[in-house]
C-alpha cells in the first residue's frame, strides 16, 4: 500500500463519552470516557488493525465510525466528507458504502431467518435489485463468493457450523458493495482450524476486484499482525502507538505495546524456554476515573514523576511510526 | 517419577435426540508427580468431558461413563459412588478443578471468603476463625491486594482477572495433589493470562502439585507444559513430550494445527494454511479415522481400515495414524 493513496477514512479527535446518571432526574454524575481523543487514517485498500484489551474502547471506535453509537465529539471523514454532520436520509444512503462484520456468529444472526434473507436484506433495504430473479442471482453470487453452496440458501442458522455462520455474516457485510468494512473480532469465536479459513477468505476478498478496506478490531495480536497493513494499539480510550504491522512487531516503542507483545506465547517450546516476558502489575484503571497524565503510568515499568502530570501526544518518532509516550 | 493419575480406556457417551454421542472414546492418559500436562483440542474434541468424567461430574442423564478406569492413589475413582463419601473426599481436596468462566463458577450471593472457607472447613475440618485466617493467606498468595478487606467482597466486586485468582486460591486451598485447569485463562486478556499462568506455574512448583492444563492455545502449551495430549473427535490422536510434538508432529491434525496459526515470531506469509473442512459430527462418526475427510495425506488404506489406535513413533511419543507422514512432509 503506497503512502500516496488517498485516505478513505479519516478520524479526527474522536470522543465517545457515555454518561453515568443517578437519581430520578437522571442527573449526570460522570462520564465513562470510552474513547478519548482518537485520531487515525485508513487508506483505500488497506487494513488497519485496532488492538487492545477488553474495555480499551476499540469496539466503541468501530461503532462510532459507523455512527451506530453517536460520537460525543470529533470528526469522521469518509472520502473527505464529515459523516457526523449528515442528516438521517443522507446517512442512510452512505451506509451502503460502510458495513460491519460481527464477532459472534451465534448471536448476530436471527435464528429464524434463513441464509438467503440474511444476505439479501441489505439488497432490499438499499433497493439494489429490481427483479426477483436479479435478487436471487445476487444472493447466490454472494454465497458463492464466501465459499457457501447456494443450495444451502434456505437453511436457518442452527443448521450451519460456526465457521459457516461467520461466512454468512461476511456475505451480508459485502451485500451492499461497501468500500469500508469494520470487522469487530470476526474470528474470535471460531476454532483454531477454522480461523485460518476465514482469515484467508477475508484476504482473498480484499485482493479481488473490489479492493475492500478493512478496519480490523481484535485482541489476538498474531492474527492482527497477519491481516493488517498498519496497526493501532489502544489502551484505556487512547491510541498509544500506530505503525506498519511489521515494524510494530519488530520495533515496538510504547511500553504497553511491548508488554502486550511479550504476553503472547509463541507456539514453540524451544523459544519459550528462554523467553522472558514482561508482567504488568495491577489492573486496567476504570475509564470512569482515568489516571492523570499518561493513562498507562500506574502500571508502566518506565514511568517517572513527569508521566503522572503530562498527557503524552501521539507523536511521529520516525516516518510512519507514532507513539504516545514522553519516555520514547 | 510415578503417575499420580492414570486414566485407562475412558469412554463417555451422551444420549441425545439425534442419537448417541461418544464424546470420549477410549482415552488413556496419565499425569506424573510435579508435572504440567497439556490437553489440546478444539470445541467438541472431548477434552473437557474427559476431565469431568474422571471427577464424576458428568450430568447423568444424558451422560454416562460406559467404561474405563481412573487410578488415583491406588484407587479407581470410577468405582466410587458418584455422590458418595469417597468421591467427595477426592473432589476439591485431593484433585481440584479450575474452570474457564470464573463468574459462572463462583456463587454470586456468597463472599469470596465464605466460598474459600467452605472448602477448608469441609475438607480440613478447620474452625471458622482458622479458615478465615487461611482464606486471607490464600488470597495474598495469589496476589490479591489488601486481602484482609477483599476477603469480604462479593464476586461482582472483583475484576475478571481477580475472580480467576480467587478461583486459583480455591483450587489450591486444600493442597491438592492434582489441579485440573479447564481453559483457565481463555476468558481473560493476554496480559492477565500471562500473569496468571506464571503465577500458577510458580505455585505448582512451590506446592509440589501436578497440573493438567486443558487449552486450545498451542502457545500456552509450548510455554508451560512438559507433555501434551492432542485430542480430536473424542480420541487422543497424538501424545508426547512438548518439545518433541512441536519439533516433530506425527499426526496430520497436529501438523495442520501448527501450520494454520499465524505466528508473531515469523515473517508474515500471504496465506495461512488452514485445515480444510469441518470438525466431524460426533453422532455419526465414520468407522475409519475421524480426521480422514480433512486429511491432506489420506490414502485408500485410511478409508478401508478401522480408526487407528495410538502407536509409538518415538520415545514416549505416539500418534494414531496409519501413515508415516514424516516421510511425505516437506
Amino acid at each position: 500500500m503506497s503512502a500516496e493513496t488517498a485516505p478513505l477514512l479519516e478520524v479526527r479527535n474522536l470522543k465517545m463519552y457515555f454518561p453515568v446518571t443517578r437519581g430520578i432526574f437522571r442527573r449526570k454524575v460522570a462520564d465513562v470516557k470510552a474513547v478519548d481523543d482518537v485520531s487515525f487514517t485508513v487508506r483505500t485498500g488497506e487494513t488497519l488493525g485496532l488492538v487492545g484489551e477488553s474495555g480499551c474502547g476499540k469496539t466503541s471506535v468501530g461503532r462510532g465510525i459507523l455512527r451506530l453509537v453517536e460520537p460525543s465529539a470529533g470528526e469522521v471523514l469518509f472520502e473527505g466528507q464529515d459523516i457526523l454532520k449528515l442528516g438521517p436520509t443522507q446517512m442512510r444512503k452512505l451506509r451502503r458504502q460502510m458495513s460491519l462484520m460481527f464477532q459472534d456468529p451465534y448471536a448476530s444472526l436471527d435464528p429464524r431467518q434463513n441464509a438467503a434473507s440474511v444476505v439479501g436484506e441489505p439488497l432490499v433495504i438499499h433497493g439494489m435489485t429490481h427483479s426477483a430473479s436479479e435478487y436471487e442471482d445476487r444472493v447466490a453470487h454472494l454465497l458463492r463468493r464466501v465459499g457457501l453452496d447456494p443450495a444451502m440458501a434456505n437453511r436457518v442458522p442452527h443448521e450451519f457450523s460456526g465457521g459457516q455462520r461467520q461466512r454468512i455474516g461476511i456475505a451480508r457485510a459485502l451485500a451492499s458493495d461497501p468500500k469500508l468494512v469494520v470487522c469487530d473480532e470476526p474470528i474470535s469465536a471460531l476454532d483454531v482450524s477454522i480461523q485460518a479459513q476465514v482469515i484467508n477468505l477475508m484476504k482473498e476478498l480484499q485482493d479481488g476486484a473490489d479492493g475492500l478496506t478493512y478496519v480490523f478490531i481484535a485482541h489476538d495480536l498474531s492474527v492482527v499482525r497477519h491481516i493488517s497493513d498498519r496497526v493501532a494499539v489502544m489502551y484505556l480510550g487512547h491510541i498509544v502507538e500506530v505503525t506498519d504491522a511489521d515494524r510494530l512487531y519488530e520495533n515496538p516503542l510504547h511500553p504497553y505495546t511491548r508488554a502486550l507483545l511479550s504476553a503472547v506465547p509463541i507456539p514453540d517450546p524451544v523459544i519459550e524456554a528462554s523467553r522472558d516476558i514482561i508482567l504488568l502489575e495491577g489492573e486496567v484503571p476504570s475509564p470512569l476515573n482515568p489516571p492523570s497524565g499518561c493513562p498507562f503510568h500506574p502500571r508502566c515499568p518506565m514511568a517517572t514523576a513527569d508521566c503522572k502530570a503530562i498527557s503524552p501526544a501521539l507523536d511521529e518518532v520516525e516516518p510512519g511510526h507514532q507513539v504516545a509516550c514522553i519516555r520514547v | 517419577m510415578s503417575p499420580i493419575l492414570e486414566v485407562k480406556n475412558l469412554r463417555t457417551v451422551f444420549k441425545t435426540e439425534s442419537g448417541n454421542v461418544t464424546a470420549v472414546d477410549g482415552v488413556s492418559y496419565h499425569v506424573n508427580e510435579q508435572e504440567i500436562v497439556g490437553v489440546v483440542g478444539e470445541s467438541g474434541s472431548g477434552k473437557s468431558v474427559t476431565q469431568l468424567s474422571v471427577m464424576q461430574l458428568i450430568p447423568n442423564p444424558p451422560g454416562r461413563i460406559e467404561g474405563g478406569e481412573a487410578w488415583f492413589e491406588g484407587k479407581n475413582l470410577l468405582e466410587y459412588e458418584r455422590n458418595g463419601k469417597e468421591m467427595r473426599a477426592v473432589r476439591g481436596a485431593k484433585i481440584s478443578m479450575i474452570f474457564q468462566e470464573p463468574m459462572t463458577s463462583l456463587n454470586p450471593v456468597l463472599t469470596i471468603g465464605q466460598q474459600l472457607m467452605e472448602t477448608l472447613q469441609l475438607h480440613k475440618g478447620m474452625s471458622t476463625a482458622q479458615a478465615h485466617k487461611r482464606a486471607i493467606e490464600l488470597l495474598a498468595m495469589v496476589g490479591i491486594p489488601a486481602p484482609e478487606s477483599r476477603v469480604n467482597d462479593y464476586p461482582h466486586q472483583f475484576s475478571g482477572g481477580m475472580r480467576q485468582r480467587a478461583m486459583i486460591a480455591m483450587g489450591l486451598s486444600c493442597e491438592p495433589r492434582l489441579i485440573i485447569a479447564d481453559e483457565p485463562t481463555t476468558a481473560l486478556d493476554v496480559t492477565t493470562q500471562a500473569v496468571l499462568l506464571e503465577l500458577m506455574r510458580n505455585l505448582v512448583r512451590r506446592l509440589n502439585t501436578s497440573l493438567l492444563l486443558v487449552t486450545h492455545n498451542l502457545g500456552v502449551v509450548a510455554r508451560y507444559c512438559d507433555r501434551v495430549y492432542v485430542m480430536y473427535a473424542g480420541r487422543i490422536v497424538e501424545e508426547g513430550p512438548t518439545r518433541e510434538i512441536f519439533a516433530n508432529p506425527r499426526h496430520p491434525y497436529t501438523v495442520g494445527l501448527l501450520k494454520s496459526m499465524p505466528r508473531l515470531d515469523q515473517p508474515r506469509q500471504h496465506r495461512l494454511l488452514p485445515i480444510e473442512g469441518l470438525p466431524p459430527n460426533l453422532v455419526n462418526l465414520p468407522p475409519h479415522c475421524a480426521f480422514l475427510p480433512r486429511c491432506p495425506y489420506g490414502t485408500e488404506l485410511c478409508s478401508t481400515s478401522p480408526a487407528p489406535g495410538l502407536a509409538a513413533v518415538g520415545a514416549q511419543h505416539a500418534a494414531a495414524c496409519h501413515l508415516n507422514i514424516e516421510e511425505s512432509r516437506t
